[in-house]
C-alpha cells in the first residue's frame, strides 16, 4: 500500500510538472465552465424560467456537477495520449506499482479541478448564486463534487486506455458534453416526458446537481423523483463508489496489461 | 568468457524456446539465448527478425505464448517484479517523457527507483553532465535532437547500476558523436561487470561492442559466435568494376579462382563480386591477378560484408527488406 502511495505521489508530481510546462490546457479547462455560465445564464436564461428561483442560481450547481462529470473527457484524453508515450513502457519495466500511473493521473486531475471549481463558484456568486446552507454544507457540497470528479476521472482513464487512440478519444470525449444535457444540470427534470425523466434522473449528474442545490440553497427535489435524486447526497456517494469500484480495477489491469 | 569452464558459467539471460505471436505475425519461433554474466551480447538481425519482441519478453513488457526465460536468475513470467528490479531498459521500447525536462525525467525515475533524499537529484545532475545534457537539462525533452534524447534514455537506465542492461537499437539513426558516446558508456558498463544485451542492425556496432553475436532470423537464433568467428565464416566481399561488358566473364573467372566462391555479376553496373572467406587474400593480389589475366579493371574493393550479405551468406536467404524490394 505504501508503495502505491509513494509511486502514485511521484506520478502525481509528473502530471503537475507537465501542467507547469503547458499551462494553456489548464487555463482553457478553468475558463470553459465560466464561459458556459455566462452564455447559458444570460442567453438561454432569458427564455427559461425555473419555478421558485432565478435561473442563474439554478444553473451554477448544474455547471459544477457538469464540470465534475467532465472527468470522463479529460481522463479519457490524457490516458489515450499517455498510452502512446514511450515513457509508459519504461514505467512498466521499472519496479513501480501498477496502480501508480493511473492513480497519478486521476489524483492530479482531482487537484487541478478542485482548484478549477473556485473561479466558477466565484463568478456564480457574482451573477446571483447564493450559498444559504452555511459553510459546513458548502464544504460538503464541494466534497461531493470532488468525489464525483475522482470517480469520473477513473472512468475516463479506463476508456482512454481502452481506446488507445488520441484522436478517437478526443472526439468521443467531446461527445460527452451530451451527458449533462440529459440530466437536471441545466433544466429541471420534473416536466420532461415520463421515460426521458426516468433516464435523466438516473443520470448520476442529476444526483450531484440536486445534492449541491440542496446543500447550498436548501432546494429540495420533487417528491416523486427517482431514488438517487430523491436522496441526492446518498445518491452521489453511491454513484461515485460504484463507479470507483468498477473502474479502478479495470483501469489498473488495463494499464498493467497493455502491449502484452 | 567463452573458454570459461562450463560449470562456473552463470547466465544473466537464458531463454528456451520462446514463442510469441501477434495475430498472423509469428514474431518469435523458439528463440534460445544464453548470455553469460558480465558479457555483452549483440543480437543482430534485420527489421522484423524478432529483436524487439525478444527484448520486450525479456524485460517483462510482453508475455511469451510459450517457452521460458530467466533474467538475473528470475523467471520473467513468475517473478516480473524481481526482473524489473534487476534491469535497465533503453531504446525503442522504453523512453522518457517528452513533456518533462531532462532533469525532471531523471529525478522522477530516481524517485521511482527509491534513490532517497538528495542522492537522486545529485545522481541526475552527474548523468546530465556525463552525457553533455547540462545545457539542455531544463528544456522539455521533446525539444531534444534524436541523439540527445537517446543519451537521456541511456542516462535514465543508469541511475542505479542495473545487473542486466537491455539496449534496443540504441544508435539507430544517430549522428557519429552521439553514437560514440553511447558506445563508450556501454563499454564502460561492461568493464564494470554489467551484462549488456543489445540489439542492432549494424554489423559494425555488434563487432565493436559484443563478446558474442546472435544472428536472429524469423524469430530464431540462426547463428551464434564471437565477432571473429562470424567474420571468419563470412569473410570479406571483393568487388571489381570493369571497363567494358566483355571483360566481365574473364573477371568472374579470376575471382572464382581466387575466392572459391560463386561470383555475382551485375551487368548494368559492370561489376563482379564474390565473398572472400580466406583472410589472407589482399586487394593488391586481386588486382595483380586481374591485370595478369588482361582484365581492364576500373575500380576494385575488398570490404567487410554488409548485414544483407552476412544474412544471405549465413541463412541462405535475403533479408526481409531485400525480399520486399
Amino acid at each position: 500500500m505504501s508503495t502505491i502511495v509513494y509511486d502514485g505521489t511521484a506520478m502525481l508530481g509528473r502530471h503537475l510538472q507537465r501542467v507547469k510546462h503547458a499551462p494553456g490546457v489548464l487555463i482553457l479547462m478553468q475558463t470553459m465552465p465560466v464561459t458556459m455560465l455566462l452564455f447559458f445564464g444570460y442567453v438561454f436564461g432569458s427564455a427559461l424560467a425555473v419555478p421558485g428561483q432565478e435561473y442563474r442560481a439554478f444553473l451554477v450547481p448544474g455547471l459544477l456537477a457538469a464540470t465534475a462529470a467532465n472527468g470522463i473527457m479529460s481522463g479519457m484524453f490524457q490516458a489515450a495520449q499517455d498510452s502512446h508515450r514511450g515513457v509508459m513502457d519504461r514505467f512498466r519495466t521499472m519496479p513501480v506499482s501498477r496502480a501508480a500511473v493511473p492513480l497519478g493521473q486521476t489524483a492530479a486531475d482531482l487537484l487541478i479541478t478542485a482548484a478549477g471549481m473556485v473561479p466558477l463558484a466565484l463568478v456564480g456568486l457574482a451573477v446571483g448564486w447564493r450559498v444559504e446552507g452555511g459553510a459546513l454544507a458548502a464544504l460538503g457540497a464541494f466534497g461531493l463534487l470532488v468525489l464525483f470528479r475522482f470517480a469520473t476521472a477513473w472512468v475516463g482513464c479506463y476508456l482512454g486506455l481502452l481506446i488507445h487512440n488520441e484522436e478517437a478519444a478526443g472526439q468521443l470525449g467531446s461527445a460527452t458534453f451530451i451527458l449533462p444535457l440529459i440530466s437536471s444540470a441545466y433544466i429541471p427534470t420534473d416536466n420532461l416526458p415520463g421515460w426521458l425523466r426516468t433516464v435523466a434522473e438516473w443520470n448520476p449528474i442529476s444526483a450531484v446537481a440536486t445534492a449541491v442545490r440542496g446543500l447550498c440553497q436548501n432546494a429540495s427535489p420533487a417528491a416523486d423523483a427517482a431514488w438517487p435524486v430523491a436522496h441526492p447526497v446518498a445518491g452521489t456517494i453511491a454513484w461515485s463508489l460504484v463507479l470507483l469500484a468498477v473502474f479502478v480495477p479495470l483501469a489498473v489491469r488495463k494499464y498493467a496489461n497493455s502491449g502484452r | 568468457m567463452r573458454y570459461r569452464e562450463h560449470m562456473t558459467t552463470t547466465y544473466a539471460v537464458l531463454s528456451d524456446g520462446l514463442e510469441k505471436r501477434f495475430g498472423d505475425v509469428h514474431a518469435l519461433r523458439g528463440l534460445d539465448l544464453a548470455v553469460a554474466e558480465g558479457t555483452v551480447c549483440g543480437i543482430l538481425g534485420p527489421n522484423g527478425a524478432g529483436k524487439t519482441t525478444a527484448v520486450r519478453v525479456l524485460t517483462t513488457l510482453t508475455t511469451p505464448d510459450s517457452g521460458t526465460a530467466t533474467v538475473a536468475g528470475h523467471d520473467v513470467r513468475d517473478a516480473p517484479g524481481a526482473v524489473r528490479r534487476a534491469i535497465g531498459v533503453t531504446g525503442q521500447s522504453a523512453s522518457v517523457d517528452g513533456e518533462l525536462s531532462g532533469r525532471e525525467n531523471l529525478r522522477l525515475f530516481a524517485r521511482l527507483l527509491r534513490i532517497r533524499g538528495a542522492a537522486g537529484p545529485t545522481r541526475a545532475d552527474e548523468l546530465l553532465e556525463r552525457f553533455e545534457l547540462t545545457d539542455a537539462a531544463d528544456r522539455p525533452a521533446r525539444t531534444y535532437s534524436g541523439g540527445m534524447r537517446r543519451r537521456l534514455d541511456l542516462a535514465a537506465s543508469l541511475l542505479t547500476r542495473p545487473e542486466v542492461l537491455f539496449l534496443d537499437e540504441p544508435t539507430t539513426g544517430l549522428d557519429p558523436h552521439s553514437r560514440n558516446q553511447i558506445w563508450n558508456a556501454v563499454r564502460d558498463l561492461a568493464d564494470r561487470g554489467t551484462t549488456v544485451l543489445l540489439t542492432t542492425q549494424y554489423l559494425e556496432e555488434a563487432d565493436r561492442l559484443a563478446d558474442d553475436i546472435v544472428l536472429i532470423d524469423q524469430g530464431r537464433a540462426a547463428v551464434t559466435g564471437t565477432p571473429a568467428e562470424l567474420k571468419a565464416r563470412i569473410g570479406s566481399y571483393a568487388e571489381v568494376v570493369v571497363a567494358d561488358g566483355s571483360a566481365m566473364l574473364p573477371a568472374a573467372a579470376v575471382l572464382d579462382q581466387l575466392t572459391g566462391a560463386e561470383p555475382v555479376l551485375d551487368h548494368e553496373r559492370r561489376t563482379v563480386g564474390a565473398v572472400a572467406a580466406d583472410p589472407s587474400l589482399t586487394l593488391p593480389r586481386i588486382v595483380r591477378e586481374l591485370d595478369a589475366a588482361g582484365v581492364p579493371v576500373v575500380d576494385a574493393s575488398l570490404r567487410p560484408p554488409t548485414l544483407d550479405e552476412v544474412f544471405l551468406r549465413l541463412t541462405g536467404r535475403n533479408t526481409p527488406e531485400e525480399r520486399a524490394a
